[in-house]
Order: structure tokens, then C-alpha cells, then sequence
């Protein structure tokens, strides 16, 4: 029985596991990377709930209704929405086969994160002036960690951009330029989720407290 | 760098040459799946604009005299809104990757769920009882 099956049996699905492999380079690269969000949103987690935990120990120094200016964080906050619907126009530009377009739209989207890091360092500079910087207290250590990783991501989400653009320019929408652009839209759509989070809980809900 | 410049020889186009195989093959549905059309991102935008709106009207106008309700229908805000990101930006469905992203992100929330409450729910209780005596040491400084 084993003389008769061994030798063309291990041959055969050889070919069929070579063909599958190839073909799932690319493919499994968005699960890949969306396992990196999931891993991504984890650490803000638990940076939402060392602000959770820290929000209310002021240590005698200023609160969160006193240093928040919400017409900022509103700015701030359109700032990033608005990069998000850019970078989506970018996408239909990229299924539409346009270099240009694609371009265009990154580099709108890649001033409106500029923008919105700017506005960041600027708040960031005007609380550490005012003497509510890190060490004050550790209500504004976690606030200064979560808020400034957050920055920091979409930082390096910038720097991936202007990578992009100078690969899209050189080699065209290639199949892995294409899937390149994907991953950097769920980098940047989840960046905006984050947000969401930063704003509801630490921005509007500090200024309740 | 080798990669790429191996994919550009054989498909000259890029994108039109590779359609047909992937759909051929029946996987790359999944990720051709992904793409949200026009309609899709403006909805979502719009959305997250009144979403975004209403929650900083709340706060910064102060219309509603009682903050716990006020903070409670901004984080309802900020849960739909997350929500409406992950349809209309993310594109998460049941189907893409075979379900597979769907379960990453439910195992994620479970995890962050548990991770969060459990920490506040830890920390406030261990404060509560902790209070007489630090409260103590406190004030004796």
C-alpha cells in the first residue's frame, strides 16, 4: 500500500502549495498589517486607561478646563478629518489608474497632517510655557503620552507618505505600490479613529470634569 | 527594490494587467474588496462632521446644565463615530480576508474591554480604600 501511493502522491501537491504561496504574498500583507493596527490599538489602550487612571491627580497644579482651548482641538480635530477624506480621494484616484491624481491628493493630505502636528507642538508649547508641562503632575504625564504618541504616529504616517509619493512618481501604481498606498490608508484611517478617542475622552470630557 | 522592478517587466500597465489574475484566482477578491467608492467616503465624511460638531457644540456651548448626560451622549457620539471610521474609511466587512480582520478587530475590543474597565475599575477601588490613609499622610506634609 505504501510502495504504490508514496511516490506520486508526494510529488503532486507540491506544485499546488508554490502556486498558493505566490499568489498570497500580496494578499496576506492587509491581514499582516491589520494585525499591526489591532496590536497599534492596543498600546493606545492602555495609554487611555493610564489616562483613565491618572486624568484626575492634579497634584495641586492646573486642571483640564483650566489649560484645554476646544476652538483648538476643534481646528485640530477638522485638521485630521479633513486628511482623511483627502487620503480617501487618493485611493479613488489610485483605482482610476491616476499617477497624478494620487500625487495631488497625498500631498493635500500630507499638508493637512503637517498642519495638525503644527497645531499640536504649538498647544504643547503654550501648556509647557504656562508650566503645565509633563513633570507637573501625572495627570498631564499621561496626557503628554498619549496625545504625543498619537502625534508621533501620524509623524512617521507623514514621512511614510512623502515615501509613497517619491515611489509612485518612480515606478508608477505598480501592484505593490498599490498595496503599499492600502496599508498606509488603514495607517491613516485608524490614526483618525485614535483621535476620536483622544478627543472625546481626554479633550471634551476633561473640560466636564 | 528587485521585487518591483520583477513586477513592473511583467505587467507594463501595473494595475489593468493584474485584475484579471487575481480575480481568476478567486483570493484577491478579498483585497480588491477593500476599495470604498466615492459615495462611501463622502457619506462617511459628512458623518463624521456631524459627528465631530455636535459633541464640541455640547461641550463648548454648554446647553445641557447637567455635565454626566452631556458626557454621556459624547461618548455615544464618539462610539458611533468609530464606528461609521471603521464602514466608511476602513471598509471592514465580514467578508474581507475570509472574515479574518472582522475576528482580529473583535478579539482586539474584547481584550481592550478587559484591559480598560479592569484597570479603572482596579485603580478606583484601590483608591476608595486607600483614601483614609493617604488622605492622612497628606495632609500631615
Amino acid at each position: 500500500m505504501s510502495e504504490a501511493t508514496i511516490p506520486p502522491g508526494t510529488q503532486a501537491p507540491v506544485f499546488y502549495e508554490t502556486d498558493e504561496h505566490h499568489h498570497d504574498a500580496g494578499g496576506s500583507t492587509m491581514l499582516g498589517f491589520w494585525l499591526y493596527l489591532m496590536s497599534d490599538c492596543l498600546i493606545f489602550a492602555m495609554l487611555f486607561a493610564a489616562y483613565g487612571v491618572y486624568g484626575g491627580s492634579y497634584a495641586g497644579g492646573p486642571q483640564p478646563h483650566e489649560i484645554f482651548e476646544l476652538p483648538l482641538v476643534a481646528l485640530n480635530t477638522s485638521m485630521l478629518l479633513l486628511s482623511s477624506i483627502t487620503y480617501g480621494f487618493a485611493m479613488l484616484a489610485m483605482n482610476d489608474g491616476k499617477v497624478r491624481a494620487v500625487q495631488g491628493w497625498l500631498a493635500i493630505t500630507g499638508l493637512f497632517g503637517l498642519a495638525f502636528l503644527s497645531i499640536e507642538l504649538y498647544e504643547f508649547s503654550t501648556l509647557i510655557q504656562e508650566g503645565a508641562g509633563p513633570q507637573r503632575s501625572a495627570f498631564l504625564s499621561s496626557f503628554f503620552t498619549l496625545v504625543g504618541t498619537h502625534g508621533l504616529h501620524v509623524t512617521f504616517g507623514i514621512i511614510w507618505l512623502v515615501t509613497l509619493m517619491v515611489q509612485v512618481g518612480r515606478k508608477g501604481l505598480i501592484a505593490a505600490n498599490q498595496r503599499r498606498l492600502q496599508c498606509l490608508s488603514l495607517f491613516w484611517h485608524f490614526l483618525d479613529v485614535i483621535w476620536i478617542g483622544v478627543f472625546t475622552f481626554v479633550y471634551l470630557l476633561g473640560v466636564l470634569r | 527594490m528587485s521585487a518591483d522592478t520583477h513586477h513592473d517587466h511583467g505587467h507594463a500597465p501595473g494595475a489593468h494587467g493584474h485584475d484579471p489574475h487575481d480575480n481568476a484566482h478567486g483570493h484577491g477578491h478579498s483585497s480588491e474588496g477593500a476599495h470604498g467608492s466615492r459615495k462611501d467616503y463622502l457619506i462617511g465624511f459628512v458623518l463624521s462632521v456631524i459627528l465631530t460638531a455636535i459633541p464640541f457644540g455640547l461641550v463648548m456651548s454648554g446647553v445641557i446644565a447637567d455635565p454626566r448626560i452631556t458626557a454621556g451622549i459624547i461618548m455615544v457620539f464618539a462610539l458611533v463615530q468609530i464606528v461609521v471610521h471603521m464602514i466608511y474609511f476602513l471598509h471592514m466587512n465580514a467578508k474581507s480576508e475570509q472574515g479574518w480582520t472582522l475576528m482580529a478587530l473583535i478579539f482586539t475590543i474584547i481584550v481592550l474591554t478587559i484591559c480598560l474597565a479592569g484597570s479603572m475599575w482596579v485603580m478606583y477601588h484601590m483608591n476608595l480604600n486607600m483614601m483614609p490613609n493617604m488622605g492622612g499622610d497628606a495632609s500631615a506634609m
